[in-house]
């Protein structure tokens, strides 16, 4: 799989305070990034980069193997967390006017505002002006800008905050479309439950420096402890080399919740086994960690302790 | 280009569309109309009444015969010669002012007095001093013999015409109307900067506000977008000045076809005829003179060079936008809203004010002074002050070109600061800004 963008170790600085410290990624073609971490860690500023309105002190972006120049301008779509719309503009003229400054010309750009106007139901409202709109649609009609001129990069800083859940899923349905038809899309946020479901890999930044970045799935592999959860009915006593129990918990009627880590070697069915012989099983599950746990582990082991409490 | 041309567009048709500018458009006319009837009318109103001004003339100054003079505003009328009794006389009257006359010295006149109810206004003393001074001075004169009749045919009333003696030949100029032409030049520039300069700087802040820039940022340049907004505001102002010229020029006829100018016109001719059939000149030579005056106003206005006038007036009205203009914008990416421009809006609006009141007093009346020199070369005065100049003639080529380049490298020079202030101060939200930190952008590398 080819990559549609490559960030190559990447410093920016803002008078006293650095930005991005040697900042290196691996975007790959027709999928959905995730660039993660909390406020303030330097996603915005690469972003920035990427979308050239600022650009790096060193290092290099390429855009498909290219270095970065104004002709990817055309390519790629931006919707920043700080967004908005002329208040008073007719929506129509007003995403004429920005699928123009991306390069569409007058006929095509007229076309497909149309497609996309009936397909998000705004056909009665494109001759009203912006401030007429509600929070929702004026969010909608802030996507359809970002996309109009079909980039095959598209960038959403903080997408679902303010989005409302409806909004929220036809987005993220329009989203999935996008990439079937072949865009990439790199999600950046600090809300990390929000995308992890979506995205295919991700990077996560913290204070200025990337920690980590894969493929989703082969991090949760990494990241895995071997640890399940075990919900069930009895009195569960575990004394056995091969498991060790992290947590026990006793609820009513005498029901019970563990967690029990297995040692290298043994596989979960020796577990259920060992388990089947005592108490009544009803729920039995892996614990695959969540990407805020991958986070915080992670900036844990990288990170002088006193650092961590900030972030977390 | 392409994209400065799209933004130079949408700055265009939204603003032109607005109803502000639609109701300036025709509001704008009726005002200037305003400006220049209304104090004509004043005039007319105040002359009519007349100030009244008792004269006790103990001295026997006047010798019974007190000056009548139809043109001016006041009227004398004789009060008892005893003072006491002038004084009481005057307190229960409504009168103006007393004016006492002791018996006094013809060679070393002292000792008269001007009495009034509050302070008296200065126009009312220097007149009366003057008839006073005429008076005292043809006493003298009869004293010593010559007749009335020899002192009337020595006054002469003659209008000067002025000349000007240059390389193409001698012309003659009407230094009224040059000075009008220049003032009124200038005034235009002074206001166009003013308004379109504040309209980029509101611009800027409303894209900044509405949270839009960095979307348009993710598709053009920083410069495009401030060039784009100030050469498209630019346009809007050049058309509402075509509009206001071509509607001001409609009302004006307009009105003084109708009612106005004509009849103001009209009494003033006539004010002219009663002043000299007292003075025992015809009709005829007044009619004349009036026409003199016209003539030699047309004259001196077909004389000015309107060419050079008109070409360098538009050079230095897009010039002076556009180098303050670009500062306007870098104010508004510099700041958050409007309250906090007043910092930085009176470094550069001061240069601006300075020139434009330095132009009505000094450079009007010493055009090729030193002080409007250097005004008409430094790019930041220069809009205001060479068009002040330009008129009065006395430019020559080379001060033009000269002037002309600073201009142009003051605003290369200005939208190169503008640019890098903008570039990082449009992407910065909730933070003041000052001046140090200003000066810290233009460096930033990009």
């Amino acid at each position: 799989m080819s990559n549609i963008l490559q960030a190559i170790d990447v410093h920016k600085a803002y008078d006293a305070h650095v930005a991005l410290n040697g900042v290196s990624l691996d975007i790959p073609e027709r999928s959905i990034f995730g660039l993660l971490g909390p406020n303030g860690a330097g996603k915005t500023s690469l972003i920035r980069i990427i979308t050239q309105i600022t650009g790096a002190d060193s290092g290099e972006i390429r855009f498909r193997g290219e270095r970065l120049n104004p002709s990817h301008i055309a390519q790629i779509g931006y919707l920043p967390e700080e967004r908005g719309l002329y208040k008073k503009m007719k929506i129509g003229e007003q995403l004429l006017y920005l699928a123009q400054l991306k390069g569409l010309s007058k006929a095509d750009a007229t076309q497909r505002i149309k497609a996309w106007i009936d397909r998000f139901d705004l056909r009665t409202w494109v001759s009203k002006n912006v401030e007429d709109l509600s929070k929702g649609m004026q969010q909608k009609v802030q996507f359809i800008a970002t996309v109009l001129h079909e980039p095959s990069l598209i960038i959403l800083d903080e997408p679902f905050s303010g989005f409302d859940p409806i909004n929220a899923n036809l987005i993220k349905d329009e989203i999935l479309e996008l990439r079937e038809k072949g865009a990439t899309i790199i999600f950046s946020t600090h809300r990390m439950e929000s995308v992890e479901e979506m995205c295919d890999s991700i990077a996560l930044i913290n204070r200025s420096r990337k920690v980590l970045d894969g493929p989703v799935s082969t991090i949760k592999d990494t990241f895995k402890t071997n640890t399940y959860e075990v919900e069930g009915k009895g009195r569960l006593m575990v004394i056995h080399p091969d498991f060790e129990v992290l947590e026990h918990k006793e609820r009513e009627n005498g029901y019970f919740y563990d967690r029990i880590r297995l040692h290298e070697g043994v596989t979960p069915n020796d577990l259920l086994r060992y388990l089947i012989g005592q108490v009544e099983i009803h729920a039995f599950r892996e614990q695959i960690p969540s990407i805020n746990e991958i986070f915080i582990r992670r900036v844990r082991e990288t990170m002088p302790e006193s650092l961590v409490e900030e972030n977390v | 280009m392409d994209k400065i041309w799209l933004i130079v567009q949408r700055e265009y048709i939204t603003r032109v569309r607005k109803k502000s500018f639609i109701i300036m458009t025709f509001v704008g006319p009726l005002l200037m109309s305003a400006l220049f009837v209304v104090p004509i009318f004043l005039m007319q109103m105040s002359s009519d009444e007349k100030k009244i001004v008792t004269v006790a003339d103990a001295g026997g100054l006047f010798s019974g015969k007190l000056p009548q003079d139809e043109k001016s505003s006041i009227r004398y009328i004789h009060a008892p010669t005893d003072l006491e009794t002038a004084k009481a006389e005057f307190k229960k009257s409504k009168n103006s002012a007393l004016l006492y006359v002791p018996p006094f010295d013809l060679a070393n006149p002292t000792g008269i007095k001007l009495f009034g109810r509050e302070n008296l206004s200065l126009t009312l003393q220097t007149s009366i001093e003057r008839m006073v001074n005429r008076q005292v001075e043809a006493a003298r004169l009869q004293k010593s013999g010559i007749d009335q009749q020899v002192l009337d045919n020595l006054k002469a009333n003659v209008d000067v015409d002025t000349v000007n003696l240059s390389d193409e030949g001698e012309k003659s100029s009407n230094s009224m109307v040059t000075s009008g032409v220049a003032y009124f030049m200038a005034f235009l520039i002074y206001l166009f900067i003013f308004l379109y300069g504040v309209q980029i700087m509101r611009g800027v802040i409303e894209e900044k506000t509405s949270r839009i820039v960095e979307v348009i940022m993710s598709s053009v340049k920083p410069f495009q977008l401030m060039m784009g907004k100030v050469i498209g505001i630019a346009a809007v102002g050049l058309t509402q000045l075509l509009l206001w010229v071509a509607l001001s020029s409609i009302v004006i006829t307009g009105v003084s076809a109708v009612a106005g100018i004509d009849t103001v016109a009209a009494s003033r001719t006539q004010q002219l005829e009663t002043v000299a059939q007292s003075a025992g000149a015809t009709p005829k030579e007044t009619e004349d003179k009036t026409a003199v005056m016209y003539k030699s106003a047309m004259e001196g206005f077909s004389n000015l060079n309107l060419p050079l006038i008109i070409g360098s007036f538009l050079f230095y009205f897009l010039g002076g936008y556009l180098l303050y203009g670009a500062l306007f914008g870098a104010i508004g990416a510099a700041v958050d809203n409007e309250t906090d421009t007043q910092q930085f809006m009176l470094p550069i609006t001061m240069p601006l004010i300075l020139t434009f009141i330095v132009a009505q007093s000094v450079m009007i009346r010493d055009p090729n002074g030193p002080i409007a020199y250097w005004m008409s070369m430094i790019p930041f005065t220069s809009p205001i002050a060479m068009v002040i100049r330009i008129p009065f003639g006395g430019v020559t080529a080379g001060q033009l070109l000269l002037s002309m380049t600073l201009l142009v490298f003051g605003f290369v020079a200005t939208i190169w600061i503008a640019a890098r202030i903008y570039r990082v101060g449009i992407l910065l939200y909730g933070k003041k800004v000052t001046y140090k930190e200003l000066s810290r952008w233009m460096f930033y590398k990009g």
